[in-house]
């Protein structure tokens, strides 16, 4: 057992690293979230160029699947930098999905260009009354002619304005809760009947509510087998959790770093505030949170493609668990730290309070995967 | 021992509940129930109706006009008026300046000053804290030079909460730079429309504006309206601190907003069931619950000892550090409740006209926003941790 990077995955950190902290400073950053798309074609172009678009892509199609260790570098450093082009959604989730689900011809289609930046796909698949239920789906996709026509509503759909295709799980066949009889379709965003109203996500991303007004689609939108995406799905989703959590990862350091750094220069009594030891102790346990955080999130990583499925998911909900209450501690305290300029806008370190809400809202909240720790410790080992 | 309210303070409730379902305008009422952002406009037209009834001052003596009413009364009237959906008293002309002024200012501010905080034709902020005095307030640079009748001030005031609708603010500023810190402070009341009083918006971390910078560059001030002694500030500044965390608790507010979050998880599903009836949920709701109850009585309990004592205690700090934190622990478990719908962010929602399309839920439009804009409780009024430091030193003896 080691901890220790290869050359070439210091190489792509460093790189990674270097590229946000130039192009993604916290003013570049800033104008990006209040531009008029919210996210940067230009940020993505040149992700794509350095082949982060490609980690999820299988060989096959020129990428480097499964690329655990690299997708976990580049989202800590994504985490860290608050990117919020639709990297998840479209390079890790819907990547997963047209992987491992799409035929020959749909990968060969959809995956060399979304690496290349060309084409954005987003999963849409959370409903209102789902919560964070994976199976409960209520949309539905009824056979009309040669293809399908989708009916229902999806809900924060996070980068839904910017994806070229939308990946819209719907029930043909099953029960409300049932896991069979889930199927995903490719569903072009601008296809008639489907209608989104944008919003803005309180940690500065771009969503979309989704109404889908029996939404034509032919026949080869299928992805996958009839009713059989679901397995996919969870997949995808853990593979999800996982890069969230080394997302989460980057934020939460970036905060402790910025307390400990506001700390040692706010003068206060004459001494900076750092010198108070009621404050130190709350940074030692910043600190603590912060490196289990980190563990499980290299647990996670490790773990996220793995084919033991009871496994994987018990270990991605330990890691969520683990790095949702350091974000919530963490979050806090550094605010709380700053005084009042905690709680203004100016600050890096109040965004990553925002994005740290927003990572404990994403694919699951703490009680969720607590839930699922249990139930996965219940299951019979495969 | 006895924890059960009077006949006659039970009367006085009723009284106070069924003026508020009479005369506390609906479109108001609705805005505070749901969370949704409350005008300047409708916190003075509040203010102008409970005056008119001659309950413009709950927590000020009968000789300046106010109701006279005891500690208990007071809590009775906050509690109501926060159940009901009443928006805040403006805590910075009744809480803060105006005892200042009935204490300590001369008969002409009384005159001139404390009618119109009753009848909210003055808008008063508070200008202590400076970028470089937050918790350490005495090392405020803010110098006020006399010359003949008059002072002219100049330095920096921040986080000054809505003086952007004020008309005058008190402040706190150095006439004798050689004394030491706490000695050389005075207490003036300054007019914002003196020219040189600019004011500087600050956006905050949910987006919205309120508190500001406030400066004072050459700032020609009357005499008059220094506040009882030059140099004396300090003490003045002391004896408001203990006024302006009386019912600092909020246990009236915290209760309507349990009261919400109670609203909102029995509407919210998980696993297809009420959220109100998930385990995991409903323990952590009763958590909080159980510690408002707690806190109700520890409350009631400082204000009983403070009608004795006749002036409030260091036993403040435990009821704001405790009170802070249930605000924000029902705050959290308010966004937690609607899961994924916690997400969206959208300000304008939190506009009681807003029209626009509504995501569904509605009522979870406002909640990431509050969640974020609640960490301020445990900062502003003395950061929970200088609360801290009060109680070891005063309360421990340490
Ligand atoms: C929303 C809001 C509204 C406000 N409204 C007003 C207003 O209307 N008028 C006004 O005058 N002021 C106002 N304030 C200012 C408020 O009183 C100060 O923010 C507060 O006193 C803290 O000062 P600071 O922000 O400079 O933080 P700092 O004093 O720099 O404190 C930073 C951190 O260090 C901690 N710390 C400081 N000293 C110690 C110590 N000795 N021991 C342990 N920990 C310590 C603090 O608790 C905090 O966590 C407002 C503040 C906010 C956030």
């Amino acid at each position: 057992m080691h901890f220790n990077l290869t050359a070439e995955q210091q190489l792509l950190s460093d790189t990674v690293q270097r590229f946000l902290a130039k192009a993604y400073a916290f003013e570049a950053r800033q104008k990006i979230v209040k531009s008029k798309e919210g996210w940067s074609r230009e940020i993505w172009a040149q992700l794509a160029e350095m082949g982060l678009l490609a980690l999820q892509v299988p060989e096959a199609q020129g990428g480097m699947a499964p690329a655990a260790v690299e997708t976990l570098l580049t989202m800590t450093a994504m985490g860290k930098a608050l990117l919020v082009e639709p990297y998840l959604a479209s390079a890790i989730l819907a990547t997963a999905l047209i992987r491992d689900l799409g035929s020959a011809g749909q990968q060969e289609a959809l995956l060399p260009a979304m690496a290349a930046g060309e084409k954005i796909a987003v999963p849409a698949h959370g409903e209102r009354g789902a919560r964070y239920d994976l199976s409960r789906v209520a949309t539905t996709a009824a056979r009309q002619g040669q293809g399908w026509a989708l009916r229902g509503k999806k809900t924060v759909v996070i980068h839904a304005e910017a994806a070229d295709l939308l990946l819209v799980s719907a029930r043909t066949g099953g029960g409300l809760d049932d896991a069979a009889g889930i199927s995903l379709f490719l569903v072009p965003r601008d296809a008639t009947g489907l209608r989104l109203t944008g919003y803005r996500t309180v940690d500065g991303q771009r969503a979309a509510d989704v109404e889908l007004a029996g939404v034509a689609v032919p026949a080869d939108a299928l992805l996958g087998a009839e009713g059989q995406a679901f397995l996919a799905l969870q997949a995808a989703f853990d593979l999800g959790v996982a890069a969230l959590c080394a997302d989460a990862v980057g934020s939460l350091q970036a905060t402790l770093d910025a307390t400990i750094d506001y700390t040692k220069t706010r003068k206060q009594f004459g001494v900076p505030i750092a010198k108070f030891q009621a404050l130190q102790h709350r940074m030692a346990d910043m600190l603590i949170h912060v490196e289990q955080a980190r563990s499980m999130s290299y647990l996670a990583a490790m773990k996220a493609a793995s084919g033991d499925a009871r496994d994987r998911r018990r270990t991605v909900s330990a890691a969520k668990v683990v790095v949702g209450q350091a974000c919530r501690h963490v979050a806090q305290q550094a605010v709380q730290l700053h005084g009042g300029m905690g709680v203004t806008d100016e600050l890096a370190v109040s965004h990553h309070f925002k994005r740290l809400l927003g990572f404990e809202l994403s694919l699951g909240d703490t009680e969720h995967h607590l839930e699922q720790f249990v139930a996965a410790n219940a299951a019979r080992p495969a | 021992m006895d924890l059960s309210f009077t006949p006659a303070e039970q009367a006085f409730r009723q009284e106070v509940a069924s003026f508020l379902e009479k005369e506390l305008p609906p479109a108001i009422r609705r805005k505070v129930l749901d969370g949704l952002h409350v005008s300047p406009q409708d916190t003075v037209q509040w203010q102008k109706i409970l005056h008119r009834k001659g309950w413009g001052g709950p927590n000020w003596a009968k000789e300046f006009g106010g109701t006279g009413w005891d500690p208990v009364r007071q809590y009775i009237f906050e509690e109501e008026s926060a159940a009901a959906g009443a928006p805040r008293l403006l805590p910075f002309g009744l809480k803060m300046v105006g005892p200042v002024i009935q204490r300590f200012g001369n008969a002409a501010q009384q005159q001139r000053h404390l009618p119109r905080i009753l009848a909210a034709d003055d808008w008063w902020c508070q200008g202590y804290s400076e970028p470089g005095a937050g918790s350490d307030l005495a090392s405020l640079k803010t110098r006020a030079e006399r010359r003949g009748d008059h002072y002219v001030v100049n330095g920096q005031k921040t986080w000054i909460t809505l003086a952007q609708h004020a008309n005058w603010i008190f402040c706190l500023v150095r006439t004798d730079p050689a004394a030491k810190p706490q000695a050389g402070i005075s207490f003036l009341l300054i007019d914002m429309k003196t020219p040189g009083v600019e004011v500087r918006p600050i956006t905050m971390l949910d987006e919205g504006h309120e508190v500001n910078e406030v400066w004072f560059e050459d700032v020609v001030v009357p005499v008059e309206n220094l506040v009882g002694e030059e140099n004396k500030g300090w003490t003045y500044a002391k004896f408001l601190l203990g006024h302006e965390r009386t019912n600092i608790a909020g246990i009236g507010s915290s209760k309507r907003e349990l009261a919400r979050l109670k609203r909102v998880a029995a509407q919210e599903t998980k696993h297809g069931r009420p959220l109100d009836q998930d385990p995991f949920f409903a323990a952590r709701l009763a958590q909080v619950e159980i510690e408002l109850m707690a806190l109700e009585i520890t409350n009631l309990r400082v204000l009983s000892a403070e009608a004795e004592r006749r002036a409030p205690g260091p036993e403040a700090s435990l009821l704001k550090i405790k009170g802070t934190e249930i605000q924000q622990a029902l705050s959290e478990l308010m966004v937690l409740a609607v899961g994924p719908s916690g997400l969206p962010f959208r300000r304008e929602a939190l506009d009681g006209a807003f029209a626009g399309p509504a995501l569904e839920p509605p009522y979870a439009a406002p909640l990431a926003a509050t969640y974020c804009n609640l960490r301020k409780a445990s900062i502003y009024g003395g950061s929970n941790e200088i609360q801290k430091n009060i109680i070891t030193q005063m309360i421990l003896g340490l």
